[in-house]
């Protein structure tokens, strides 16, 4: 399960849409082992591509190094599918080189709607999670009744079906 | 002659689990050869099999892409850092020929 701050999911969202046709792509760095996102580094994409993302080599030396100071690592490496849904395709799965990673997606496709899902790729093997997004500014007393799987300050996104 | 050498988690089932090694060469070429005699598969990690660097692997001798250093080519000095990252890349579709520049298929 990924467990991530609705403000650095909105600051993703925003980032891809603003990126829209072409692919973006960015880092969420954590204090090591804590497996808790709190740091939103969007990257450059190298390739300025609708169909590829690539970090500018220099600049992921200078980030991965920032982070080594800070005693950080990449917890969420996140991405952008600008005509297709937000499930890794054949080129992620071959080229993710951080397994201790989660692999976020997100879909622009509608412009409408966002569609955010998390994934573990192992040595070629794709696992979706669940994705818990909370949102500490809400009022936990606010609300009377939620849905099952829901409270006032979270929102548990399951993986989708038929995968 | 010591280079140190940042080792990023993928590659360290070569390293029996460490972040850095030592290792010596007065180029990268030298440098991987001289690693792999120790930790065996490393090299075939970062080298295809026609001989250049991996496409999705950024080697970095100090703060600079070895790439803009001559590549397998680049000199190294004694007290030099080198750091391995795997690249970070992806995306929709179409790229197909990633994968085949990757070679990860036989490098596994």
């Amino acid at each position: 399960m990924l467990s991530i701050d609705r403000s650095i999911i909105d600051a993703i969202i925003a980032h891809a849409r603003r990126d829209h046709p072409d692919e973006a792509c960015g880092v969420v760095a954590g204090p090591v082992g804590s497996d808790t996102p709190v740091r939103h580094i969007p990257m450059d994409n190298a390739a300025r591509s609708m169909t590829f993302y690539e970090f500018d080599s220099m600049e992921q030396l200078r980030v991965w190094r920032e982070m080594d100071d800070r005693d950080e690592e990449p917890l969420v490496i996140y991405h952008s599918h600008t005509a297709t849904e937000a499930y890794p395709s054949r080129t992620d799965t071959d080229l993710a080189g951080v397994p201790e990673a989660h692999y976020m997606l997100v879909s622009t496709r509608e412009p409408d709607t966002e569609e955010i899902r998390s994934y573990r790729i192992v040595d070629g093997v794709v696992t979706e999670e669940p994705v818990q997004i909370v949102d500490p500014t809400v009022d936990p007393h606010a609300v009377q009744s939620y849905m099952f799987g829901q409270s006032p300050t979270t929102v548990d996104y399951e993986c989708s079906p038929g995968r | 002659m010591a280079i140190e050498v940042r080792i990023p988690t993928i590659l360290r089932t070569y390293t029996g689990g460490a972040k850095t090694v030592e290792g010596s060469g007065d180029t990268l070429a030298a440098l991987l050869s001289d690693l792999d005699s120790r930790h065996a598969g490393l090299r075939g990690r970062l080298i295809t099999e026609q001989g250049g660097l991996h496409r999705f692997v950024n080697i970095y001798v100090n703060d600079e892409d070895v790439r803009f250093l001559g590549s397998l080519d680049a000199k190294l000095n004694d007290g030099d850092n080198v750091t391995i990252l795997p690249a970070v890349a992806g995306g929709a579709f179409g790229f197909a020929a990633a994968a085949a520049l990757l070679g990860r298929n036989t490098a596994r």
